[in-house]
């Protein structure tokens, strides 16, 4: 990664120049007079939230989750286009695709968030706070100091942006596969009108934004489990595990009542920008859902990690 | 007493874990500032406990903690920059360099100034000997190399308190001679530290103070000179006339007027001993080698600090005073 790269060179310099000055110096009079050689430059290193960003997005496993999302616009824009000569094959967006490469972003979204997108996101929000407790780097941050509010703040943080991350992902994925695969062109609503390009990326902007904030509930219940235990892979199971279980719940008539509260009711509501004019009950709905659950899970891991005994 | 507040101060501190377990009981400890304080105890006796308590890690179940006169855990966020610690071993983020590894931990901290941040690191990692290995992943770095990565975040920043657990674990000989040096030349410019080892040849090289645990107890605590000051210096003679030997030991006691030589006359195999107080050597060799006995090794033995902290905890003490 450049940004370690920049650390070790720079660094070296300037540690020079402390040993050269006397051993009272204050560090930071050492470093202004390193920085006149070495020009300081910007560094993802200012915060504890860019540190954090620069380690989650720096980690492998993490990429390898995004690469993964970033894969399946791609079989499914390849299933597409070898079908392409059935014309009853599939309904929905997925009918549109061959027609325009832009609903493959739309599909890949639809077909995503209910499995690879909790999948993926369980991972990480389940290890946030119980992988840094198992490989004990937790006590460290907490002896920094770190601050246990500051800490579940940057967590939280983090986790919103990789729901974008991971939700844009996917999007740019499909669209830049539906450019090559597919024709680009005038884009028919649900409703039926007819809308064009530009408007209809707009569009595509939006959902995918609304699908990175689909993703926050679940997100803030991973991390309250991850301030559980110690175990990461135990958090991420259980994650993972909710989103399972509130799906199933959905299937279950007899459960209509409940169904309104449950985090993944109103995840396919994004469609409904897709009508002009847009339809916004639902999605309205499924961002109070979204809320309702930050506000409880967020809560709860507060109150958790704030009074826990830290003994990993 | 110190005129300056102590720089850790307990006050009937105790906990007790879920499951009743009581980890840690009243403990009244009291490091003074400047101090290199050596905390001893044998395994769970509520060493690590204690530590914990005191980064504010878990809370306690009763009593108090005050690092420079201030509270834990409501001042840990104000009074822990002050503080470099290595708590039950050093742990890291595998998938990072060694540089990464302290630019993260110094990251947490908010009252590091992060535009100094690549010279303390680099500085850091020179102190414990790192430079070379410091764009290393964590997870390639051996024990002893994760030991100094440890030791190195403790010393991002100019600190006023240490709290070292077990700092030479997992460290050679040399390692370990390196460790020694580097925290007199710390406690040289004014740092306390709070070192808990179980190496007790290594408390006693380095420490001015040292409180033994035991039992989840604080059994004594002191300067070192103190805790070795209980303990008698013993003059012990090697032979194969060990009766012979015995008789002589006896009378010269009584000579040098002690009340019953009986008692403090200790045999054990051909191994004859007493205490030294009062005692001079040369009169007592030249007696033993008058009356015939044979004296393979003669020798007064100094109480060391294992002798010690062996007396006060009873741990396999062999019950010879």
């Amino acid at each position: 990664m450049s940004l370690s790269s920049s650390v070790g060179n720079s660094g070296t310099a300037e540690s020079t120049a402390v040993q050269n000055g006397t051993a009272e110096v204050p560090a930071g009079r050492a470093v202004s007079r390193g920085a006149r050689t070495a020009r300081p430059r910007i560094r993802l290193r200012g915060s504890f939230a860019l540190n954090e960003l620069a380690t989650m997005f720096g980690r492998i496993r993490n990429l390898a989750l995004l690469g993964a999302l970033a894969a399946i616009p791609l079989a499914l824009g390849i299933a597409i286009k070898l079908t392409t000569n059935h014309p009853d094959g599939g309904g929905g967006f997925i009918s549109q695709v061959s027609n325009n490469g832009l609903f493959l972003v739309f599909s890949s979204l639809t077909i995503t968030l209910p499995v690879f997108l909790p999948l993926a996101l369980g991972v990480v929000a389940g290890d946030s706070i119980s992988g840094e407790a198992g490989q004990g780097t937790l006590r460290y941050l907490l002896v920094a100091p770190v601050g246990r509010n500051r800490l579940l703040a940057v967590k939280g943080g983090a986790l919103v942006v990789f729901c974008v991350v991971a939700s844009f992902t996917v999007a740019v994925s499909a669209f830049v596969i539906g450019l090559i695969l597919f024709p680009i062109g005038q884009v028919t609503l649900l409703s039926g009108e007819s809308i064009s390009f530009g408007a209809a990326l707009v569009k595509a902007v939006i959902i995918t934004l609304l699908v990175a904030a689909s993703l926050l509930g679940l997100a803030s219940i991973g991390l309250f489990v991850s301030t559980l235990t110690d175990t990461a892979i135990a958090a991420m199971a259980v994650t993972v595990g909710v989103t399972v279980l509130s799906g199933i719940l959905q299937t279950i008539p007899q459960l209509s009542s409940i169904q309104p509260w449950l985090f993944t009711d109103q995840w396919t509501s994004f469609a409904d920008l897709l009508r002009d004019p847009v339809y916004t009950p639902n999605i309205v709905h499924n961002v109070l859902i979204q809320a309702l659950y930050v506000a409880v899970f967020g809560s709860a891991a507060w109150a958790r990690l704030s009074s826990r005994d830290v003994l990993a | 007493m110190s005129p300056e507040s102590p720089t850790i101060e307990t006050h009937g501190l105790s906990k007790r874990y879920r499951g009743g377990q009581l980890a840690v009981d009243g403990l009244e400890l009291s490091v003074p500032q400047g101090a290199v304080f050596g905390f001893l105890g044998p395994n769970g006796s509520g060493k690590t406990t204690t530590i914990r308590m005191l980064m504010g890690l878990i809370g306690p179940t009763a009593g108090r903690v005050e690092l420079f006169g201030e509270p834990i855990p409501q001042a840990t966020n104000r009074v822990l920059p002050r503080v470099g610690a290595l708590i039950e071993g050093p742990a890291h983020y595998p998938y990072l360099t060694g540089a990464d590894n302290l630019a993260r931990y110094d990251a947490a901290d908010r009252s590091a100034d992060p535009k100094t941040r690549n010279a303390r690191v680099a500085d850091a990692l020179e102190r414990v000997g790192l430079s070379s290995a410091a764009q290393k992943k964590a997870k390639a770095y051996s024990l002893g190399m994760k030991q100094r990565l440890g030791l190195a975040a403790a010393l991002l920043q100019p600190r006023d308190l240490l709290v070292l657990d077990e700092p030479t674990n997992g460290l050679d000989p040399q390692g370990m001679r390196e460790i020694r040096s580097l925290i007199k030349s710390l406690a040289a410019d004014g740092t306390t530290v709070f070192l808990s080892s179980h190496l007790l040849d290594e408390i006693e090289q380095v420490c001015t103070h040292a409180a033994v645990m035991s039992k989840g107890r604080l059994v004594v605590q002191g300067t070192v000179g103190e805790l070795g000051a209980g303990l008698r210096a013993r003059l012990a003679v090697t032979t194969p006339d060990a009766a012979a030997a015995e008789m002589v030991l006896k009378t010269v006691l009584v000579a040098a007027g002690s009340a019953s030589g009986d008692a403090q006359v200790h045999v054990e195999g051909d191994r004859v001993s007493c205490d030294a107080d009062g005692l001079e050597p040369d009169a007592v060799c030249a007696a033993l080698v008058g009356a015939g006995v044979r004296v393979f090794a003669f020798g007064i033995e100094r109480p060391s600090l294992e002798d010690a902290f062996v007396a006060l905890t009873g741990e396999g003490f062999d019950v010879a005073q």
